[in-house]
């Protein structure tokens, strides 16, 4: 058609280029380079990998995971082979992967936050993606990014050590996201992502009994969507780094919608076991054709338009 | 209603119905649930033994009724709880989960080891409505172990079934790859199912590519959350929970450095297999 704008779905997030906003979220998958690659071949536009600590980690016992009829609630307990044994696994990545590679990483200090992303950036990560916000696991994640002090620690530290994006996660079990997130924005995060998943558990009626070994862990999908949307568009009004949206996003809807509250990208988890692992290629699509529908060129322009109306 | 039933297939419990002794350490466990009733050759569940952990378990048989059946090896902790259950205890279920065999008619040849022959049994119970000819291969570490072999025989006859054993307690001594030569050099087989420890099931994938013949194998992994997300039984670039656990010869010509070779431990490393 002649006269028809054409639309550019690349987005610059905090340096990295991304082809369209679909990011695959943290956790899902991760763990080797064919994974990480048949997911970018699906169309995410950047991966992030499995949380990974400075020892290897076994997880929790099964069960790690129930299938509610609103959502998911896991509790792995962030299983990954160590920084040492997975830095061959993002060299291979990076060998094969055509979009960018954050790793993520958690720590049960700040130096161990530190020693691991000076090892992912060191081995070729693009980004990282300090996990600080996993609700499961004792003396990290949320227990550091529910305290703005070691927070601010944990960053900083970590900014020290690597010259390339860091991506801070935010927990939405928190009295205010936005001023953990002015507190991380203050601390030199680079981008944020918001959120994690959502602290959570499940009880037998039969037998009486919790069902995670773990008792409690994180709700994912649908169910969490409300929350995580409100989350972004709480922490847009306080910060000027870029937003990275996730929590229950399954379709192009949802992630127009987290667009407009202010992110600038979105990650997918659970969509993948709902949906199917296409689910990156069909919702930069529908982004795509909502925004030529709306005669907007980019995504830029629509992130935050919520905020305006 | 979304791509896959994943939201629809919720944790549920249900009592043991009926436990059966089929060897000294295995045991069949039967219960009613409508969703894994529904279940076809190949596919597997989720059951939770309460307070102790959660297994992925091939399905023995699926009926109309409403039953379920899986047969369990006591090989750790948790099938150690799970055989000290009593009928009437209660348990917990997830699934059915995976693809399933394809159920072709022809000249079929059948390799099962060990607690592998629960989802060929119940292939095979699909296969002889095709009227399909069917030939077995079974093997055990005894003569105790050879489990469903009067069954294998109603359905195959006595004539198309070979039993090995380790031990050399019955049938053939050695493993169930032992005979495997002899057949394929004298049938022409359309296509070879098998399940069992994985080293057998490479070396029938071997045997099969000299010859161009068709295979699915059923392949297991460490299992966690069972519907593709977590990465725990990644084969390649194959998810065994949702991509398999049935894999086609040209799937598993793409992970030939894996297959029968390694896996993924409890922390994401490649292991070798033992």
């Amino acid at each position: 058609m002649t006269g028809e704008k054409l639309v550019n779905l690349n987005v610059n997030l905090a340096g990295l280029k991304l082809t369209n906003p679909t990011m695959l979220a943290s956790g899902i998958l991760g763990y080797s380079s064919e994974t990480l690659e048949s997911i970018a071949e699906n169309g995410a536009g950047a991966v992030v990998t499995k949380s990974i600590g400075l020892k290897p980690r076994v997880g929790y016992a099964n069960p790690t995971i129930v299938q509610t009829k609103c959502g998911l609630i896991n509790a792995m307990g962030l299983p990954n082979p160590g920084i040492k044994e997975f830095v061959r696994e993002i060299r291979a990545t990076k060998k094969v992967l055509k979009v960018p590679l954050v790793v993520s990483i958690y720590g049960f200090s700040t130096e161990e936050y530190a020693k691991v992303a000076e090892k992912a950036v060191g081995a070729g990560a693009d980004a990282v993606e300090l996990n600080v916000s996993c609700p499961h696991v004792k003396e990290t994640g949320s227990e550091i990014g529910q305290n703005p002090k070691i927070l601010a620690q944990v960053i900083k530290a970590v900014k020290l050590k690597v010259d390339k994006p860091v991506f801070v996660k935010l927990s939405p079990n928190v009295t205010s996201i936005a001023d953990i997130a002015e507190t991380a924005e203050k601390a030199g995060a680079d981008a944020l992502t918001a959120i994690n998943t959502v602290k959570a558990m499940a009880i037998d009626a039969e037998t009486a009994m919790p069902i995670l070994s773990n008792k409690v862990g994180g709700l994912s999908g649908p169910a969490i969507k409300p929350v995580a949307l409100r989350c972004v568009y709480e922490v847009y009004e306080r910060v000027k780094v870029p937003i990275v949206g996730c929590g229950g996003i399954t379709s192009w809807r949802d992630a127009v919608e987290f667009l407009l509250a202010g992110a600038s990208a979105i990650q997918m988890g659970t969509a993948i076991a709902l949906k199917g692992a296409n689910v990156f290629k069909t919702v930069s699509r529908g982004i795509e054709a909502y925004l030529k529908r709306k005669g907007f060129r980019s995504v830029k322009e629509i992130v935050g338009l919520s905020h305006r109306r | 209603m979304s791509a896959y039933p994943t939201a629809a297939n919720k944790h549920r419990t249900t009592r043991l119905l009926n436990i059966k002794t089929e060897s000294p350490t295995v045991k069949t466990f039967t219960f009613k649930d409508k969703q894994c009733a529904k279940a076809k050759p190949g596919q597997f569940l989720m059951l939770w033994i309460p307070g102790i952990d959660e297994i992925p378990l091939s399905i023995l048989d699926a009926d109309k009724n409403g039953t379920v059946s899986v047969a369990v090896k006591k090989v750790g902790e948790a099938t150690k709880a799970l055989h000290e259950l009593k009928a009437g205890e209660t348990i917990g279920v997830r699934g059915p989960f995976g693809n399933s065999f394809t159920v072709k008619k022809g000249k079929i040849l059948m390799v099962g080891g060990g607690t592998g022959l629960a989802p060929l049994l119940f292939l095979a119970k699909k296969l002889a409505l095709e009227k399909a000819k069917i030939f077995m291969v079974m093997g055990a570490k005894t003569r105790e172990e050879l489990l469903f072999k009067e069954v294998f025989e109603k359905i195959c006859g006595k004539e198309n079934l070979v039993a090995t054993t380790e031990d050399g307690s019955y049938g053939v001594k050695g493993l169930a790859t032992t005979p495997l030569e002899r057949i394929l050099a004298k049938e022409k087989l359309d296509i070879i199912y098998t399940c069992g420890p994985e080293k057998m099931m490479r070396k029938v994938f071997d045997l099969a590519e000299t010859r161009g013949i068709a295979v699915e194998a059923s392949l297991e992994r460490l299992m966690r959350c069972a519907i593709g997300l977590c990465g725990s039984c990644v084969i390649g670039k194959y998810r065994v929970c949702r991509d398999g656990p049935v894999f086609t010869v040209n799937q598993l010509r793409e992970v030939k450095g894996e297959f029968g070779v390694s896996k993924r431990d409890f922390d994401g490393k490649l292991i070798p297999l033992g």
